[in-house]
């Protein structure tokens, strides 16, 4: 027993049956507001900093404030914790804490709930005066009585209007003080915990919290009737745990960028929010533009005059910067473009994850525009892309987009601590003079890549131009210098395609079929090719981290499977749906582009669910892709 | 500062002169009689007058015959997109303040397709030139209604005139929230045109300069009663204000107008029987967002020193 149970030993019952499990997942549900992703949060961060491997995942309605007790309004958070690593959300629930019957009915509609489930549910709304709420009430049990749930009916509200008069706040710590005891968290972390998360509050609040967060502890203790024990291994390296949208925030400081010029939009603004805490102490500004096309042009202004700047965006924003993207790219001025992708078209879903975004990004600008695209596939990558990101841009005077998502921007997971390297940063500006006679565009005819003076440098005057332009930056009236310009602009990404790597394969180095994924859907494929492969499939998968250039070898890896397909988070016509015919299909965005690029015949599995993947469904699709390949089952 | 080869001067301790050619690059490509050659002149005017330095001093424009005007000097220049010079400036001048920073502009790309950024950029008000090259109508693209284009006025897009009355930039940029620098001036009153723009860079922070311009070919003839008629010219006049004393004998109407006064601005700058040219309003005290943003400088170790702090807030 832990020195935080025996505090409380009074009041633990007899007969609790102690679960040792190797993972389990939570959700904590409520109406938009109540404070459920705060608590998970906390609880996500404890684990993690106990040596569980974690993921979480926010449950977030599109609106800010959708009307409360609606299923479609369900607020939260999920969090997978395990005692080896976690790399996505998983399948489905195993333990929920409800604020009320109906977001719950949500998330059992959507089938985010295990069969088994333990569900822990706020039981004011049973004696609620109302009598539509307490039919709502008496409808959605008898509704859920219908399944294998284990449903526990807590006086959530009772309990806390101990502490504080306002019920809708405090049910979140007590939730998490029930959590606490369920999986035996160390409340020394929980309450240091709580005390970063309130560390712009009073001591007062943090003092009612700790409060809130013990009463649940204590209510728990003295009335379940099990503990669940998910054993913990201290990590062997030093770890940080951080979500997405931070660890992208963190990566521009340890890129040595100066300047963020970004317009709000979901789910890309919290990277905002970070940097906004923390950039101007680090020399940095953060500029919030007037609109997104403004944003994009501080920072081609900023990247103009000195150090490679960045805007951050989603989609809608992605579009409405396509034409100041297509400048940096003829003018060769080095920019840094974060898309952290949501549901599209138009506003679409812009709370949930998609990867509907790559085609934009790709070929999105009119005229030959080629720069790179690359898309992290974890929180660790989130960090790493953007020091990456800064020095290919500024190495190649291009372009680079990168493609988080919203299952990213949210998720929090522990990864090794990134040990920063001076060369990381972005060099100071050389304001020397410019040799006499040096031409703005001299591109070097094999490689392609130019450098410019920027302003300061004596001698180096000329003007930057989005015209066609010759090498003295002119204005180019000539057909010639815009095949040469262009192809010049083109053989650098050549060049930057040179130097990749070939991607890993996860699982066999040939088979029957090969699952081929970029961005967050990576620890969920690879989950699906672990289960696929213990049954005896023959199955494996890569990952791409560039998407322009493709990373080499794609061809001949390819030709050592059976059958290729993408798994993707966008759209593509099923086979077999009315008039769907293999000619008229529309392929998900990576296979589209594989199949022009290698000639392969390259299928995909991909859905739209406004959810991440859940490795169950990729494993039962790649069954199916399997099914009458030549290897078979094993 | 140091240079990597030998043979090129040092520039560090500055007794540089500049003349005139250390500024003018190349032949203008526009029209004969197009304003656009004037404004140039009054420009490179006050860089020699100023002595700026051509590495320091950045021209920025957007898309249209005006915006060509970067490539006509011998500073840095930036001639981006159609509507778009005024970000772009307000990168350049975030990350570099110590550049001096002019954006030029032409009626379409400010007042129409810029017109967020214009609004802005006001409100903003970070240490910068900003020219309007207004000729009231689109030149490049051949005769297209502008916001300034005169109701009534046949253009292309609207062959049976302009159906709208134009919009008035002045009282535009005058009703914006910290508005700090507003002054009209036309092309083909030189003296007035140097002055006005010398003003313009004399104050700290956002100079709007709305000049008047005649287009030889689109809009011929549309100042050609005021070009020729002095009296349909008012001056605003005030010991604050902008009186190139060249001009008196001609220019004799006058309307005393404090700059610092900016209702009676508003008022002035509505449309009238006359063109008033002249400084509408200054005021030096306006709360400038170059200079509140500005950070600290931080050195490589200081950042990796703070980044590992930040780290340890994360750390398991």
């Amino acid at each position: 027993m832990t020195a935080a149970a025996a505090l409380l030993e009074r009041d633990v019952p007899v007969a609790t049956r102690v679960l040792t499990l190797p993972e389990h997942t939570i959700e904590i549900v409520s109406d938009s507001g109540e404070g459920a992703q705060k608590c998970g949060q906390i609880f996500g961060a404890v684990c993690a900093k106990m040596g569980n491997g974690v993921w979480t995942v926010e449950i977030i309605p599109a609106e800010i404030q959708p009307p409360p007790r609606i299923a479609e309004g369900a607020s939260g958070i999920r969090i997978r914790f395990a005692t080896g690593p976690v790399t996505n959300w998983g399948d489905q629930t195993d333990l929920v804490v409800a604020f009320n019957e109906q977001v719950l009915v949500g998330r059992h509609l959507l089938g985010a709930l295990a069969s088994d489930a333990i569900i822990l549910l706020e039981n004011s709304w049973a004696s609620n005066p109302d009598p539509d709420i307490k039919a709502a009430w008496d409808q959605a049990l008898a509704e859920l009585s219908g399944y294998g749930y284990r449903i526990i009916e807590v006086p959530m509200e009772e309990q806390c209007l101990t502490v504080d008069d306002n019920p809708r706040k405090g049910k979140n710590m007590f939730a998490l003080g029930m959590l606490a005891y369920i999986y035996d968290r160390s409340l020394e972390r929980i309450e240091e915990q709580i005390a970063y998360a309130f560390r712009r509050k009073s001591e007062a609040v943090y003092a009612k919290n700790v409060a809130l967060m013990r009463l649940g502890y204590g209510w728990a203790a003295a009335n379940l009737d099990f503990r669940i024990e998910i054993p913990t291994t201290p990590p062997q390296q030093a770890l940080v745990v951080m979500n997405g949208n931070e660890a992208l925030g963190m990566g521009a400081l340890a890129s040595g960028m100066e300047l963020c010029a970004m317009y709000p939009i979901t789910p890309a603004t919290s990277v905002s929010h970070y940097l906004a805490e923390v950039f101007r102490k680090f020399g940095g500004i953060l500029h919030q533009a007037e609109d997104e096309i403004a944003a994009a042009g501080v920072a081609i202004g900023a990247s103009y005059a000195g150090k490679v700047a960045f805007t951050i965006t989603s989609g809608p924003g992605l579009a409405l910067k396509t034409e100041f993207i297509g400048l940096a790219v003829m003018a060769e001025t080095p920019l840094v473009v974060i898309d952290v992708q949501r549901g599209g078209p138009s506003t679409g879903l812009p709370t949930k994850v998609e990867q509907s975004d790559l085609l934009a990004a790709l070929v999105g600008q009119p005229g030959d525009a080629p720069h790179v695209v690359m898309a992290p596939a974890t929180i660790e990558e989130c960090f790493h892309s953007v020091v990456t990101a800064r020095q290919i841009a500024e190495t190649f005077h291009t372009v680079v987009v990168i493609l988080s998502d919203a299952n990213l921007s949210t998720g929090v997971q522990p990864f090794p601590r990134p040990q920063l390297r001076k060369e990381w940063l972005a060099p100071e500006l050389d304001l020397s003079p410019v040799e006499e006679g040096r031409r703005p565009y001299e591109w070097d005819p094999r490689m392609g890549t130019s450098t410019r003076p920027v302003p300061g440098q004596p001698g180096g005057m000329y003007t930057l131009t989005g015209l066609s332009h010759d090498e003295a930056s002119k204005v180019a009236y000539d057909a010639g210098i815009h095949q040469h310009s262009t192809t010049m602009r083109s053989r650098k990404i050549a060049v930057l395609q040179q130097t990749l790597l070939r991607p890993a394969i996860y699982g066999d180095h040939e088979g029957d079929l090969l699952v081929v994924g970029w961005g967050s859907t990576k620890g969920a494929i690879e989950e699906a090719i672990d289960r696929a492969r213990a049954e005896g499939l023959h199955a494996s998968s890569t990952h791409l981290t560039f998407l322009s250039p493709l990373q080499p070898g794609l061809k001949e890896i390819f030709s050592r499977f059976r059958k290729v397909m993408t798994v993707e988070i966008n759209y593509s016509d099923p086979p077999g749906e009315p008039f769907i015919t293999e000619e008229n299909r529309r392929r998900g965005q990576l296979a589209m582009l594989l199949r022009a690029q290698t000639l392969c015949d390259v299928d995909c599995w991909t859905r739209v669910p406004g959810e991440p993947l859940r490795p169950g469904l990729i494993h039962a699709a790649i069954r199916d892709a399997t099914i009458g390949l030549a290897g078979g089952r094993a | 500062m140091t240079s990597h080869c030998a043979i090129l001067p040092i520039f560090d301790d500055d007794e540089r002169e500049f003349a005139l050619n250390d500024y003018e690059a190349g032949m203008p490509r526009w029209c004969p009689g197009c304003g656009d050659h004037s404004v140039l002149t009054a420009v490179e005017k006050l860089l020699v007058a100023e002595q700026l330095k051509p590495e320091q001093t950045v021209f920025v424009s957007g898309i249209g015959c005006s915006s060509r005007f970067p490539h006509y000097l011998k500073t840095y220049g930036f001639h981006g997109l159609h509507g778009r010079a005024l970000p772009v400036a307000t990168g350049v001048k975030l990350h570099r303040p110590e550049l001096e920073v002019f954006v030029v502009m032409g009626d379409g790309d400010c007042c129409s397709i810029g017109a967020a950024h214009w609004i802005h950029a006001t409100r903003y008000n970070m240490k910068m030139v900003a020219l309007l090259l207004d000729n009231s109508i689109y030149g490049l693209t051949k005769k297209q209604t502008s916001p300034t284009t005169p109701q009534g006025f046949k253009t292309n897009t609207q062959p049976f005139g302009t159906p709208l009355p134009p919009l008035n930039p002045l009282t535009t940029t005058l009703g914006t929230t910290n508005v700090s620098f507003v002054a009209q001036t036309a092309e083909w009153i030189p003296a007035h045109l140097y002055a006005t723009i010398r003003a313009a860079y004399r104050h700290p922070g956002f100079a709007f300069v709305r000049i008047l311009q005649r287009c030889p070919m689109y809009t011929e003839g549309l100042y050609n009663e005021t070009v020729k008629n002095p009296g349909m010219v008012e001056l605003l006049v005030h010991d604050d204000g902008v009186v190139p004393p060249e001009i008196d004998k001609i220019y004799t109407n006058r309307i005393t107008h404090d700059p610092s006064d900016l209702d009676s601005a508003r008022r002035l700058a509505e449309y009238s029987d006359r063109i008033r040219l002249g400084l509408f309003y200054r005021n030096e005290n306006r709360a400038r967002y170059d200079l509140l943003v500005r950070p600290p400088k931080v050195t490589s170790s200081e950042r990796i020193a703070l980044l590992n702090e930040e780290l340890d807030h994360y750390a398991i």
